[in-house]
């Protein structure tokens, strides 16, 4: 179980800060939704829990444990990664890229063996994906590539999990079978999990906590029904009382209807 | 989750194509062997296979074979052809590991060993030796090996360092660097060679590629380059297939990618410096040679690595043997045969399995 933090962070590209005194912080069994525009720095955010990219100043704790002390080997056991819909490489098998989770726990000269393999398949039983085992993983769909890596990162035995974009470009029914899944493992395994969402009503139905980011700043976090308000969903995407409670849990939920005041251009 | 369902279809596949590409691994092994004692039996004094072989037996420490051959026989053998096939097997080795390195590290079915200014280096290196008043007579030893050592390494140090952006070094960045430094050194190479004078033959024949001058004391020099750097890079043969994800998934997974790179990198460079220093820049090689062992066995680097490795030799064997007897006492360059020969094997392939192999 392990306590993530973000303390005063600023993050950016070539010391161009894109997102300034970031404050975040993420629990064990808890999953934490950030959402927020296009291009306000979602997957930054995860690139630079991952360690991909350094931060400008702050500091980015796991435990109480600043990630810069921890080698990259060290931190690939600690935080794994479900990346944005990454091209793979084509010639492997979707046995191959699950395995591949297995790397920061082996050794120079070590390759996998029996336990390695069964936790393929496990993961791979659990995320209803054994039967592409042996495809390769070009003819494979959006949503079944999404489901191997996240099976990739149920591998990789973190008890941290950062995912960018789980549910982009799949169907509705894909969506909820994949974050039911992420929540079932991050509650059963005590996992600490940040998701970059951008499906207000998925956050909001999934999310413990949320953090809305814009313009480089945290907006707004709390619960859903604290950060997705009326006034702020206006303040942030520009778009006019559509938070309406869910009617049957009550929480806040998106309901959009075509511009009716807006002048539209004839 | 119980044990016993690891027997079902898909684990059984996958451990069948282990097992069939470990065999593989050893059927090559004495293919190569066999071809090696073959190819030291053949030349313009034809030695009968059985010959060759007491000779080669008769040489290993502990065994004493009664000699029923001239020495004149046993000289051919062991002092001429025999250092010329191992010296080809080794470069043949070095240059498709290479290659299998490069491919994998810039994730580019287009790279070879040449890639980012060996070859060029070596080239500019070997000329200014070729053009040196001093003679190998004079000095005693052959300068061109050394030149053209140096002068791949150098090239290779300065195309990486002018490829670092801030504390990384992207791939784009090197191959492109590469790429115009190869042009400016192949054009020195060039406007050399026409104010060569007589020396331009020697020169020319030189960089098309050649092992008829290799003997022992060269293989025991390029022996532990090809060795040390190819281990060097089976060794982080699992890595290289997490790098194939690309770099931000390989750092996610745990793989320090830019000291992963600067290791493979410095190591392929190395056993290609060896290479080509003393046989010259024969091409071809290091590009088809891994992209065939992809089609036969696939793209794991833990399999196609040491399946590279042996095809490669196998193949420089036979490439050279065609060369010094095709057209014998003439000897055809070495990079000549590897294109005639691999380029239509490889498009054979290349129609006969359509599959994605990168």
């Amino acid at each position: 179980m392990i306590e993530l933090e973000m303390q005063n962070i600023s993050l950016g590209y070539n010391s161009q800060p894109i997102l300034r005194d970031i404050n975040l912080k993420a629990s064990p069994s808890e999953l934490v939704g950030l959402i927020g525009p296009n291009g306000s720095g979602k997957s930054t955010i995860i690139k630079a829990i991952s360690r991909v990219i350094a931060p400008i100043a702050g500091s980015i704790l796991l435990d109480g444990k600043d990630i810069t002390g921890i080698s990259r080997i060290e931190l690939a056991r600690l935080v794994g990664v479900v990346p944005q819909m990454p091209l793979l490489p084509s010639a492997f098998t979707a046995f191959d890229i699950v395995l591949m989770g297995r790397n920061p726990h082996l050794g120079l000269f070590q390759s996998e063996g029996q336990r390695d393999w069964a936790l393929v398949w496990q993961a791979m039983d659990r995320t209803i994906t054994r039967p592409l085992a042996n495809r390769r993983v070009n003819e494979l769909s959006g949503g079944e590539i999404q489901c191997l890596l996240i099976a990739r990162v149920l591998v990789q035995e973190t008890k941290v999990i950062l995912l960018d974009e789980p549910t982009a470009n799949l169907d509705i029914g894909r969506q909820l079978e994949i974050l039911d899944m992420i929540k079932t493992l991050c509650v059963e395994n005590s996992y600490t999990v940040l998701a970059a969402l951008h499906d207000l009503n998925l956050a909001a139905q999934y999310c413990n906590r949320l953090y809305l980011i814009n313009q480089g700043r945290i907006h707004a976090q709390g619960t859903p029904a604290e950060v997705i308000t009326d006034q702020n969903i206006k303040e942030v995407y520009g778009a006019e009382e559509c938070v309406y409670p869910h009617p049957i849990n009550s929480l806040p939920a998106v309901m959009v209807r075509a511009s009716r005041n807006k002048k539209t251009k004839t | 989750m119980s044990f016993s369902s690891i027997t079902t279809e898909p684990i059984g596949t996958y451990f069948s194509g282990r097992r069939r590409r470990l065999y593989s691994i050893l059927g090559l092994c004495i293919a190569l062997i066999v071809i090696a004692v073959l190819a030291a039996g053949v030349g313009s004094v034809h030695i009968p296979l059985v010959t060759t072989f007491s000779i080669l037996v008769d040489k290993l420490p502990l065994v004493d074979i009664p000699q029923s051959w001239q020495s004149a026989v046993s000289t051919i053998v062991w002092e001429i052809r025999l250092p010329r096939v191992i010296m080809a097997a080794l470069v043949g080795a070095a240059l498709a590991v290479a290659g299998a390195t490069y491919q994998g590290l810039f994730r580019n079915p287009l790279a070879d060993p040449y890639l980012i200014g060996v070859a060029q280096g070596a080239s500019l290196g070997a000329v200014i030796g070729f053009l040196l008043p001093a003679t190998a007579q004079s000095l005693g030893v052959d300068i061109i090996p050394l030149f053209a050592f140096v002068g791949a390494l150098v090239s290779t140090a300065v195309v990486y360092i002018l490829a670092r952006v801030g504390k990384t070094v992207p791939v784009t960045t090197l191959i492109l660097a590469g790429v115009a430094l190869g042009a400016l050194l192949g054009s020195i190479v060039s406007y050399l060679i026409i104010f060569s004078g007589e020396k331009m033959h020697g020169i020319i024949f030189w960089l098309m590629g050649s092992f008829a001058l290799s003997q022992w004391s060269e293989v025991r020099i390029v022996l532990p380059y090809v060795v040390v750097g190819t281990a060097v890079i089976i060794i982080f043969s699992r890595m290289l297939n997490v790098v194939q994800l690309d770099e931000e998934q390989a750092q996610q997974l745990g793989v320090s990618v830019e000291r992963f790179k600067l290791i493979l990198l410095a190591a392929a460079t190395l056993i290609t410096a060896a290479s080509v220093s003393f046989v010259g820049t024969i091409g071809f090689v290091g590009i088809i040679i891994p992209h065939t062992v992809r089609l036969i066995w696939g793209a794991d680097h833990r399999f196609l690595l040491p399946l590279s490795m042996l095809t490669g030799a196998i193949f420089m064997i036979l490439a050279d043997l065609i060369a010094r007897t095709a057209m014998a006492p003439t000897e055809i360059p070495i990079g000549v045969i590897t294109a005639i020969c691999g380029a239509p094997f490889f498009l054979y392939l290349l129609r006969r399995r359509k599959k994605v192999i990168f």
